[in-house]
Formats: C-alpha cells, sequence, structure tokens
C-alpha cells in the first residue's frame, strides 16, 4: 500500500500535537488534562511575576523568580505537547492508509441491472446510489462499485486497493470465492453481482474509519486503567493541595522560611501523577491496532483486539491451518495374491485424469516406485469414468486389446465403504486383508482408497495428510502461552486423532458439523473460556459469531465476513497465533509503563521534598541523596526528566513490550524488574544527568 | 536491641503463624456451616436465636440487602450506645454513682465503638457506670468486630461463588447456584461471635485473671498510701482511691476484637488490664490471631490455601520488618537525654533505650511490639504512650496505620482492605502479562477498578484534608501542645487514627474539643461505612461473574514473586500518599535530633 513519507507524517504529527491542546479534547484524559491545567496557571504566574520583577515589589509581587517560574511553565507545556505528539504519532500512520483507502473510494458509474442476469437491461447510475439488493455488472477494467456478492460468472480481479497483494484472485458464482468488495478492479471476464452493503457501509469505509481510528471507542482494560489513573490523580492532586497548609503550619510553628509556592507544587503534582502512562496511553492503543494494520489484519472493533490477548481455547481447522491442503499417495498395499505393481499400475490408470492432487500424488507415486508411466501404452480408447456423487467412486474403462480376456478391463477406486459394497455386489468376497489394510490406514490418520479391478478388491492407497512443517513447535508454543488448540475437521475420529497427535494439538472435533462447532465453542465459553476461531465458508459464520475472537479471510463468503471481528487480509490461517501476540503485547505495555510511571515518583520525592521546603526545615537536606545543586535546579531537573521521558518512550508504546511465550510467572519476573526496577533507578540517573547539565549551562 | 529483645518479636511473629492454621480452619468450617466440636453447646444457641429473631438460616442476601442490614444494625448501635450513656445514672451496677455523659462526649463513643475505631475521649473509670462498660462497650466490642468479620465472608463468597451461562447464554445460574447471593449479614454475625469470639473471650479472660487482672462489681477501693504526698494545692494526701471492675472480661474482647478501648483510661499499660509480662504478650496475641488466621480461613473457602498464605506472608513480612525499625529506633535512646545523665545503655538492670512513657515491666521490647501490632491491627490499645517515642519510633505506628489498616488489620476489615490492593497488585501485574486481569478466576473490569480506586481514595482524602485543616484552623492549633514538627505529627496521628478505625492516641494532642470530636467523628464514619459499602458491592459485582480456568497464562498469586509486588503495592500506595506529611513530621523531627 502506498503510504506517505516518514517525515510527513511527522509534520502532521507536530502539528496535530498543538491542534489536541483544545480542552475539549485534553478532559478526555484525565491525567494529561491536569497537566494542561498547571502549565495554563504557572504561566498565569509567570505573567504576574514578571511586570513586578521589572517594577520592584510594589505591584502584585510574583512568588518565585519569574526564569524559574517560566522554565517550570516551559516544561510543562513541553510536557502536554510531548504526550499530545505520542498520539498524533500513532495516529498518522493510519490517517496515511486511510488517504490510500480513499483514493479507491471512488465514485464511478455503475451498470446496474434490471434483472440478475448478464443479458437484462443497464442503467448507468452512480456508485452512490446503489442500494443493498440491487444488481450489477462488471466487465474486465471496471471498478466495482459496491460490496456484493457473485452471482453469475467468473472473473479474475485485482483486490490489491484492499489487502495491498497486486496477484489477481479468482471470483465466481456459489462457493467460498462469491463475495466482491468496492473499489476492486475487475481484471478479466465479467461478473453480476448483488449488492450486500448501502453506501457509507461497505468493507472499505469501514476498514477506513477503524484505520483512521474515527471510531475508536476505549477498550474495557484502557477503561479500567484509565479509572485507576484518575484515582492516583486525585490522590496526588490532595496531597499537595494539602501540602500549602501544611508548609504554612511548618513556617510559623519553626519560625523560620516561606510557604511552599504554587509553582513548585504544580510542579510536584504533574511529577507525581502517572503522566508517563496517562500521556502514552492512547497512543498504546492506537498502536496495538495498527500492529495489526501492518499484519493485513482488520480489526472491526478495538474490543476483539483486547480480548484475542486473553484468549483461552483456538479452534483451528485442520486443512490449511495444521495439514497441507491436500492429502497424497504415500503407499500400495496389495492384498491375496496381487502384487504391489499391479496394484500400482491399476492405481495410475485410473487416476490418469484425476486432476485433484490426490490423483495426481497417486500418479507420481506409482511412477517413483515403480517407474510406471501410465501414458505410455497411449490413452486412446479409455473410458475414464468421473466420480459424481451417485456413484462416488472413479476410474478407467480399458478396451478390450489391452484386456487379457476378450471383454474390457473395469478399474475403479473409491472410499472403502463405496468400494466393498461395489466388490460384494459384482459377487466377489472381500478379501479380510483389505479391511484390514483399511483399518489400520484410519487408525493412523490416513485416507484408504480401495482399488478394484473387475469388481475384485486389488488394494489399498494409503493416502496421507502432510503436517505442516514447524506446526508442532508453534502448538507447544501456545501450551506455554496457556492457550490450548482445537483442531476442527471433518474427518472421522480415528484420522482425526492421528493427526492431532502428529500436530501436537491438545484437543480435536472430527465430523465437524456447524451445529458440533457451535455447540463446542458454547461449551468452552460455559466453563468460563475465550474462544477465538478462524473461517471463511459460509458454514463457520454461526460459529464466527458465537466465537469470542473471530476472523474471517478476507477470501471468504460475505456471512463468514459480517460474522467475524477481524479480517484477515491475506488470508493466512496461522495468523491467529500473531493476533492473540499483538493483543497481549496491548496490554503488556500498558501495564509496564503504569508500573515504569509510579515507580518513577519514589526518586521525584527526592528531589522536590528537600527542595520545597529548603527555607523551612534545612535538615530535610539529608533527604537530597542525589545531591542536587539548588533547590530550583532540584524541581526543574525533575519536571524536565519527566518531560522527556514521555518522549524516550514513544518508540516503546508505539512498537510494544515484546511478548515472549515463557508463562506469566516468567513474564511478570522480567517485566518487573525492567520496568518496576528499572522505573525506581532510573529517574535517579536521569534527574542527576539533567541536574548537572543545568549547573554546567548556568541556567540554575 | 538484645538478644532476648529479638527472641521476644521473632517468638511473638512464630507463635502467631502457628495460630493462623488451626484457628482458620475452625473459622472456615463456622463460615461453611459445618459441623465443628463447639455444635453440641453452641447449636441450640444459635438455633435458638434465629427463632427468636425471625432469620431463615438459608435466606440468601444480594450485596446491597447484606449492606442494609450491616448499615440498619450499626445505626441500631449507635442509638443504643447512646442512650446507654445518657441515662446511666438512672440504671443499676453504677457503684461509683455517675451521671450521664455528655451529650457530643456520647455520640463520639457511641460511633467510636460502633466503627470499630475505639478513639475514647473520656476516661473509664470516672465515667461509665459498669452497666454502660459491660452491656454498652463491651457488646460493641463484640458486634462491631463481628460485623467486619461478616462483611469480609460475604466479599469471600462474592469470590468464590459464580455463574455461568447456560448454553443459550441466558445466564442462568451454574455451579455456584446461588444466585447474586453473598449469605445473610445475621448469620455470619450471629456465627462470629457465638462461635469465634465469644469463645476465644473467655478463654483469654481466663487467662488474664489468673494472672491477677481485675474482675469484680464491687465500688471502688481506698488505700492508705505508704507515704503520704502533697496534692497541687498543697494539702497531704494519705490515701488513694483504686479503681475496679469487670475489667478483665473486656479486655480480653477489647484486644480480640481489635477495638481497643481501655476499661481504664491507661489502657493496657495499666495493671488492673494487663498484669504481667505474659498477660501483655497474650493480649498481643490476642488481637492479631483471628486477622491472621482469616487469611487461611479465606484460603480454604476458595479451595487454594496457598493464596491466603501467600497474603499472610505480606502482612508478616511487613509486619515483622516495621516491628524492629520501631524497636531499633527505641532501643537507640534519645540524644536528648545524654545532658541530663541518663544511662541509656542496656545490662540486666536496665532495659536501655529511651523508656519515657513506657513501663518497667514490659521494657523496649514489648513496648515497641505492642505499639506496632496494635496500629497495624486496628487495635489502639496501647501499653506504652507513643507521643514519647522516638520520632522514627513514632513514625512506625503513625505508617502502619497509613497503609491502610491492612497488615492484619481490623478483624474482618483488615482482610477486605488488603484484598483491594491485591485486586490493583492483580491489575497492574496481571497487563504486565499480557491478560486481561484475574483474581481466583474473577476478571477484574472497569467497575472492580472503580470500586478499587474509591476505597484507596478515600482514606488518604479524609485523613490529609482534616489534617491540612487543623494545621490552619484557630480551633485547630489551639490544642497542640507541642509546637513545631513534633505538634504536626500529632495532629496527623489523631486523623489517620480515626480516619483508619484505630482509635489509638498519639497523645500531646488536646483532643477532647468540640473542634476534634466533630471531624474526628466524621472520619470515623467515613472510613468504617464508606470503606465496607464499596466493598460489598466489589463483592456483589465479582459474584455475578463466571470463573475463568486457571491455565500457564494465568498470573499465579502465590508465587514469592507475587507477594513481593503485593508489599511493593502496599508500600507504594501508602507511602507515595503520606510521604510529604511523614517529611514535615516525624522524619524532619528525627534530621534535628542530630
Amino acid at each position: 500500500m502506498k503510504t506517505q513519507s516518514q517525515s510527513q507524517i511527522y509534520q502532521r504529527a507536530l502539528f496535530d500535537s498543538f491542534r489536541k491542546l483544545d480542552p475539549r479534547w485534553m478532559a478526555r484524559n484525565p491525567v494529561m488534562f491536569v497537566v494542561e491545567i498547571g502549565s495554563v496557571l504557572t504561566t498565569l504566574l509567570l505573567i504576574q511575576a514578571v511586570p513586578s520583577s521589572l517594577l520592584g515589589t510594589g505591584f502584585g509581587a510574583g512568588q518565585e523568580n519569574p526564569a524559574f517560574i517560566g522554565a517550570i511553565a516551559l516544561w510543562l507545556w513541553f510536557t502536554v505537547l510531548f504526550a499530545n505528539f505520542s498520539e498524533a504519532l500513532a495516529e498518522g500512520r493510519g490517517k496515511a492508509q486511510a488517504d490510500s483507502l480513499r483514493a479507491a473510494r471512488q465514485d464511478t458509474q455503475a451498470k446496474k441491472l434490471a434483472a440478475p442476469t448478464r443479458d437484462a437491461k443497464i442503467s448507468l447510475t452512480p456508485s452512490s446510489d446503489l442500494r443493498q439488493g440491487d444488481v450489477y455488472l462488471v466487465e474486465a477494467g471496471d471498478v466495482l462499485p459496491a460490496d456484493g456478492e457473485v452471482i453469475a460468472g467468473v472473473a479474475s480481479v485485482n483486490e490489491s486497493a484492499v489487502t495491498g497483494e497486486s496477484a489477481p484472485v479468482i471470483r465466481e458464482a456459489g462457493g467460498d470465492r462469491s463475495a466482491v468488495t468496492g473499489g476492486t478492479l475487475i481484471l478479466s471476464d465479467w461478473l453480476v453481482v448483488r449488492v450486500t452493503a448501502n453506501p457509507g457501509e461497505g468493507f472499505l469505509e469501514r476498514m477506513i474509519a477503524m484505520v483512521e481510528g474515527a471510531k475508536r471507542q476505549k477498550t474495557p482494560n484502557e477503561i479500567a486503567l484509565n479509572i485507576l489513573l484518575a484515582a492516583f490523580t486525585i490522590i496526588f492532586l490532595i496531597v499537595c493541595i494539602t501540602l500549602l497548609p501544611y508548609s504554612i503550619y511548618a513556617v510559623n510553628a519553626n519560625g523560620a522560611g516561606t510557604p511552599v509556592t504554587i509553582t513548585v507544587l504544580v510542579a510536584l503534582l504533574v511529577c507525581l501523577i502517572p503522566t508517563t502512562i496517562g500521556g502514552l496511553l492512547p497512543a498504546i492503543g492506537i498502536a496495538g491496532m495498527d500492529r495489526l494494520i501492518r499484519r493485513n489484519v482488520i480489526a472491526l472493533s478495538g474490543r476483539a483486539v483486547e480480548a484475542a490477548g486473553d484468549v483461552d481455547v483456538l479452534l483451528l481447522d485442520k486443512t490449511g491451518t495444521i495439514t497441507l491442503g491436500n492429502r497424497q499417495a504415500v503407499e500400495f498395499i496389495a492384498v491375496g495374491n496381487v502384487q504391489e505393481r499391479e496394484l500400482a499400475q491399476a492405481a495410475q490408470l485410473s487416476s490418469l485424469a484425476d486432476e485433484t492432487p490426490e490423483g495426481r500424488s497417486i500418479v507420481v507415486l506409482a511412477k517413483e516406485k515403480y517407474n510406471l508411466r501410465g501414458r505410455d501404452g497411449g490413452a486412446e480408447g479409455m473410458t475414464f469414468i468421473e466420480f459424481t456423487a451417485q456413484t462416488r467412486m472413479s476410474g478407467v474403462n480399458l478396451p478390450p486389446n489391452r484386456g487379457k480376456r476378450g471383454g474390457g478391463i473395469e478399474i475403479r477406486k473409491g472410499a472403502p465403504d463405496t468400494m466393498i459394497q461395489y466388490i460384494a455386489s459384482s459377487g466377489n468376497n472381500v478379501p479380510t486383508e483389505l479391511n484390514a489394510a483399511v483399518e489400520r490406514i484410519a487408525k493412523n490418520g490416513g485416507t484408504p482408497l480401495v482399488v478394484a479391478q473387475d469388481g475384485k478388491g486389488l488394494g489399498v492407497i494409503h493416502l496421507k495428510d502432510i503436517v505442516k512443517g514447524g506446526i508442532k513447535d508453534r502448538f507447544a508454543h501456545l501450551r506455554k502461552m496457556g492457550i490450548k488448540t482445537v483442531m476442527i475437521t471433518g474427518d472421522n475420529p480415528l484420522t482425526a486423532a492421528a493427526i492431532a497427535a502428529e500436530a501436537g494439538v491438545d484437543d480435536f472435533l472430527a465430523q465437524a458439523t456447524p451445529e458440533t462447532k457451535l455447540t463446542l465453542i458454547r461449551g468452552y465459553q460455559t466453563g468460563g473460556r475465550l474462544v477465538a476461531m478462524t473461517g471463511d465458508g459460509t458454514n463457520d459464520a454461526p460459529a464466527l459469531a458465537q466465537a469470542d475472537v473471530a476472523v474471517a479471510m478476507n477470501t471468504g463468503t460475505q456471512p463468514a465476513r459480517e460474522a467475524a471481528n477481524m479480517i484477515d487480509l491475506d488470508s493466512n490461517p496461522t495468523k491467529l497465533i500473531e493476533i492473540v501476540e499483538i493483543g497481549k503485547q496491548l496490554l503488556m505495555t500498558r501495564g509496564a509503563l503504569t508500573t515504569f510511571s509510579i515507580s518513577n515518583d519514589v526518586a521525584k520525592y527526592f528531589a522536590i521534598i528537600p527542595a520545597a521546603f529548603a527555607t523551612t526545615y534545612p535538615a530535610l537536606q539529608a533527604l537530597n541523596i542525589l545531591g542536587l545543586a539548588t533547590p530550583a535546579s532540584a524541581i526543574l531537573s525533575a519536571v524536565i526528566f519527566n518531560a522527556l521521558v514521555i518522549i524516550a518512550l514513544i518508540p516503546l508504546a508505539l512498537r510494544g513490550v515484546p511478548y515472549r511465550a515463557v508463562g506469566a510467572a516468567q513474564l511478570l519476573r522480567d517485566n518487573l524488574l525492567i520496568y518496576g526496577v528499572g522505573g525506581l533507578i532510573a529517574p535517579f540517573i536521569g534527574i542527576k544527568i539533567i541536574d548537572m547539565l543545568l549547573v554546567a549551562l548556568r541556567l540554575a | 536491641m538484645t538478644i532476648i529483645g529479638i527472641l521476644q518479636i521473632v517468638l511473638f511473629v512464630v507463635v502467631l503463624v502457628a495460630l493462623a492454621k488451626p484457628l482458620g480452619a475452625y473459622m472456615a468450617r463456622v463460615y461453611q456451616g459445618e459441623k465443628t466440636s463447639l455444635d453440641p453447646a453452641l447449636k441450640p444457641v444459635e438455633k435458638f436465636l434465629y427463632r427468636l429473631f425471625g432469620t431463615r438460616e438459608t435466606d440468601e442476601m444480594d450485596w446491597k440487602t447484606y449492606a442494609v442490614a450491616a448499615l440498619l444494625f450499626s445505626a441500631a448501635g449507635v442509638l443504643f450506645l447512646y442512650a446507654l450513656q445518657r441515662v446511666q445514672g438512672f440504671l443499676p451496677l453504677n457503684p461509683q454513682a455517675f451521671g450521664a455523659v455528655s451529650p457530643d462526649s456520647s455520640f463520639n463513643t457511641a460511633t467510636s465503638f460502633v466503627t470499630n475505631t475505639n478513639w475514647q475521649g473520656y476516661a473509664g473509670e470516672t465515667t461509665m457506670s459498669y452497666l454502660t462498660q459491660m452491656l454498652g462497650m463491651t457488646v460493641q466490642n463484640f458486634v462491631s468486630a463481628a460485623t467486619g468479620m461478616a462483611i469480609l465472608i460475604a466479599f469471600i463468597r462474592g469470590l468464590t461463588r459464580h455463574q455461568s451461562p447456560s448454553p443459550s447464554g441466558r445466564g442462568v445460574r451454574g455451579e455456584g447456584h446461588r444466585g447474586e447471593g453473598l449469605g445473610n449479614f445475621w448469620v455470619d454475625l450471629t456465627r462470629s461471635t457465638l462461635y469465634i469470639l465469644l469463645p476465644l473471650a473467655i478463654l483469654v479472660s481466663l487467662v488474664n485473671i489468673s494472672q491477677g487482672a481485675m474482675q469484680n462489681l464491687t465500688a471502688y477501693q481506698t488505700a492508705n498510701l505508704l507515704q503520704p504526698t502533697t496534692d497541687s494545692n498543697g494539702a497531704v494526701v494519705t490515701t488513694q482511691t483504686i479503681a475496679v471492675g469487670p475489667a478483665a472480661s473486656q479486655v480480653a474482647i477489647k484486644h480480640l476484637g481489635t477495638n481497643g478501648g481501655g476499661f481504664f483510661n491507661a489502657n493496657a499499660a495499666h495493671p488492673f488490664e494487663s498484669p504481667t509480662p505474659l498477660t501483655d504478650f497474650v493480649l498481643i496475641l490476642a488481637e492479631s490471631v483471628i486477622a491472621a488466621a482469616l487469611c487461611y480461613t479465606f484460603g480454604k473457602m476458595v479451595g487454594d490455601t496457598r493464596q491466603g498464605w501467600a497474603i499472610l506472608a505480606a502482612m508478616v513480612i511487613l509486619l515483622t520488618t516495621f516491628m524492629f525499625v520501631a524497636y531499633w529506633a527505641e532501643a537507640n535512646g534519645n540524644p536528648a537525654f545524654a545532658q541530663f545523665g541518663i544511662d541509656q545503655t542496656a545490662s540486666d538492670a536496665n532495659p536501655g533505650g529511651n523508656m519515657e512513657g513506657k513501663e518497667v515491666r514490659f521494657g523496649i521490647a514489648r513496648s515497641a511490639l505492642f505499639a506496632t501490632a496494635t496500629t497495624a491491627t486496628s487495635t489502639g490499645a496501647v501499653n506504652s504512650m507513643h507521643d514519647s517515642y522516638m520520632p522514627l519510633g513514632g513514625f512506625v505506628p503513625l505508617f502502619m496505620m497509613q497503609l491502610g489498616e491492612v497488615v492484619l488489620g481490623g478483624v474482618g476489615s483488615g482482610l477486605y482492605g488488603m484484598l483491594v490492593f491485591v485486586i490493583i497488585a492483580v491489575f497492574i501485574a496481571g497487563l504486565m502479562v499480557g491478560r486481561t486481569p484475574e483474581y481466583l478466576g474473577k476478571k477484574i473490569e472497569p467497575f472492580e477498578i472503580k470500586m478499587a480506586a474509591l476505597l484507596i481514595l478515600i482514606m488518604p482524602l479524609t485523613v490529609l484534608g482534616m489534617t491540612a485543616f487543623a494545621v490552619v484552623h484557630p480551633d485547630g492549633l489551639q490544642s497542640i501542645f507541642n509546637p513545631g514538627a513534633h505538634g504536626f505529627s500529632e495532629v496527623l496521628y489523631a486523623f489517620t487514627s480515626q480516619g483508619n478505625n484505630n482509635g489509638s492516641a498519639f497523645g500531646g494532642l488536646g483532643a477532647n474539643t468540640f473542634f476534634y470530636n466533630i471531624l474526628g467523628g466524621i472520619a470515623m464514619l467515613i472510613s468504617r461505612f464508606w470503606l465496607a459499602v464499596p466493598t460489598l458491592a466489589l463483592a456483589g459485582s465479582l459474584v455475578k461473574k463466571k470463573q475463568v480456568p486457571e491455565s500457564a497464562g494465568t498470573l499465579p498469586t502465590y508465587s514469592p514473586l507475587f507477594i513481593g509486588w503485593l508489599i511493593a503495592v502496599v508500600l507504594i500506595v501508602g507511602a507515595l500518599n503520606f510521604l510529604p506529611a511523614l517529611a514535615l513530621g516525624p522524619v524532619v523531627e528525627q534530621l534535628m535530633m542530630k
């Protein structure tokens, strides 16, 4: 996807950080709103102090040296701006993406059809006038005017406007590839499409809204954290407000010094309230969504991203996710006095016309093992029998001249139950060896195909599911994260169990139907678990709607996409695992920065408290363990550190705290060490360095 | 510090932890309605009480009903105790013929005892009749403690009971089977009193009496002085009136129920309340043991005793650490004494250290132990005068209260307070491991955080706000006898004590004035009921949640790491709020002494 240059994003973010100073916007974030009020207050104090310092003491005496008030006010404004900048920067990426999406959503003239057939009367209508249920025609070179479902035709479509993938995809009526998206380009042939979304509600529009964060609602964890941060802010507000009477009492009782000034109290307040996490919180949330977008996943709700981190159970389709899409022949088992080579030859002949991956793999295996070349003899005279739902077997009839006897030869292959019936109906006995072989293959997770010649069983072909390389490690990984994996398959329980064992999933659902999937999900949910699943077919829709995190493939049908709360534009079923990690990262980043922010306070107390009461209680100097130069430099250093740390942590907020699948206990230990202990120590070092710089530059 | 002193503290901790399991297991049986060894004696009484008051044991209350019951019961307690003090002059068991207590003092005392604070603006032996002491103070000592325990048990039920949606997703009751019920307040109150507090109170009373504590109903005795003295008018004094009364029975429950309101004004420093070092030890143990054992009860009730041990471990680590800080501060002695030639080194004949305001029969270690335990638990009884502690020594009791009375804390209230800290610790830690935080399988969501935030917000707001008001208001300043940093500590201590339902006094502050009585009374009410109601609301929300099964992704809330994290959260939330105030009080005072 075309994105704006980095500098453009920065420029826009810089501009936005000023625009966001609008109090109506700031009020959404209580912590930073307090900082803004503090900035305004110190600015007013500065305005009051400047004339008094110029005109001498008589008029509106400033509480402090104007240079000091000015420096504090300046850095408080920086604190607010830095926080706004982080949010604007996080939004920037999404906005850039939204712009390029918007470019795809151009108003076009649609060829509206009077009836849902290609030859119906065409009327040219602006795409914005198309409504749900209307039917339109698109031909090579057209941009699709609206989301819809293909009801006739086959065509190749370039969906790069949505997915970023420029290789064309096939869209056709019926089946799982019938959904088309408005704004995509048809490259060849034609399609008749029924509109499924009114203008403004299409997939592209929803996507723009999501990436722009326009409709971003706070997620439950974010709301909870905001409440906690607001509570801390109120507590520190009270701490700082009450400090003024305490100070007045101390001055009176001790007969020394002057009460603490408003400027110092505001500085202390801003240092104590959790500005680091408060300032970065919106950016963390937006960046989390952005990470999904960059992995080509569109989350249709922020809640779903957060829920992804909580997922306990992953339901994964066997085919395509756990195993390679197709089964392959790995073995020929001859029965009775039949030679294996003879079986291989019959199997190969019967599969010559079979263009399915399974059929091709049989031909290849026979060639590899016995160097048989089915086509050597020429295919003249052969009649291939295609698989039909009625006969449930396929095969070939050979002309008489190739047979041993006078008549032709009839070779058939098919599923064991069908074939056994076929053999029996030909008046032959089914060899017990054959049954045994069938059973053995099924038990090992394979698919047996029985081959018969002229109604006599020759043997069995062993078709095997090929488990994807590395998938077992990924499941072990998930187990460590505390996530249970369940394989969903239409296979029989025996086959399913064998593949499940080979792939290392925790559980499986065999002979799955939409109903059993739904029941399974509800069962887990009743037990308090959160379930995630991927799906693409229409029959997945009910289960997707029930699952807590439901990822639909972009190639999937419209009902599946409607039922899901995330859409994977790459249509990669293993993406779910990455989505879970992004969800976890989002929460971890919030937790880590909260811990960091609060641990920072300890050092700030040591910097500010002795400084604030230096004139009343010089003994408190003993708490100035950092040896900061002067009270003014101490307070200013703490405020500067507080502002700079926001800038320093923006990359972390945008990137997220890295997640490793090591179990909760170790994660907590590591993060506490880095962000808790680190948060205690870092400000001591930072404040000291800033203080030394201020002294060196003669600013304090 | 001496070996004996250190060993006394160690012995206390060991005995406390050893008693937690047997007593905790017993209490779990009581609250879960299982058979106990005291059933033959107490079951008929319990049944009779239910019949008398028309209580049905199986009636479940949701959180609102439970809260209303607790509030109504407490309100009735305030009215009764107020009335009793006002009319005690007309009632029997009043050998000293004490008249009605003044309205404002009656109100203050009634509030104080019902809220389990037991702040005392009066001196027991010169104000209250025996009937008022027994029917008023002692009864409230039992039932205010039992109320705290009942609320805790309701909170625990909120965590353990759960609902699971039916397959149709309509939210039908799950294995918890009790809907939104948190139990029955009257049943929990009755069982707490009858099966737990009463038997233990009898036991402690008997130990105390065997050591010589006072227990009679006779009039005050007059004794001839061995050495005549003169009073302030110069008149010769040859006799002394010795106050007596039913002290031992009240003292036992005063400690067991973490109440702390003394029968005599000198509280546990008075030889008739606590005659020997043994009774002193028993009383410290009594005020700590139920709170500690309730942690085990909690673990038992949630079906995982590790959870209870973890919380107890956090409490005991904090408690022991601060006991040693206080002991160390006091054992080091007061540098100001040096100029008077006072020997402060420990020897066989000299306890050593700062003995000002301490009983010789208890010494330095035992006083530090008592001061820390009485403020860590919300008891507030004293066996030494905290005002005379070294600034750092006095900082310890102050800080123990400022942590929110959650290091053991009040019976019941301490643990539910600590569980709020656990929820906050779990919330932040849970985020750090990348999951929606959950505690014991219950998800911590915005409503829970809202209640928890309210609970940690109210106390510092009350204490800091009222202290600020008092140190600038003329009426507040008038009562400060020691100006300067120490005077500030005194005011801070008074509001910290009342704002946490502790009730101990630092002294040095004339707190029995209209100004302090009113502010303090409000602080006590806020602290008790503004905290109890959100706690029950939290339970009411938790009970409606599904239980999430444990997995490798679940944050373990019993590991040493989590215990350490919980301690850090308690300390940081406690310390960060009060650090500036403490810096201007005990901290600067200590620094100025050098």
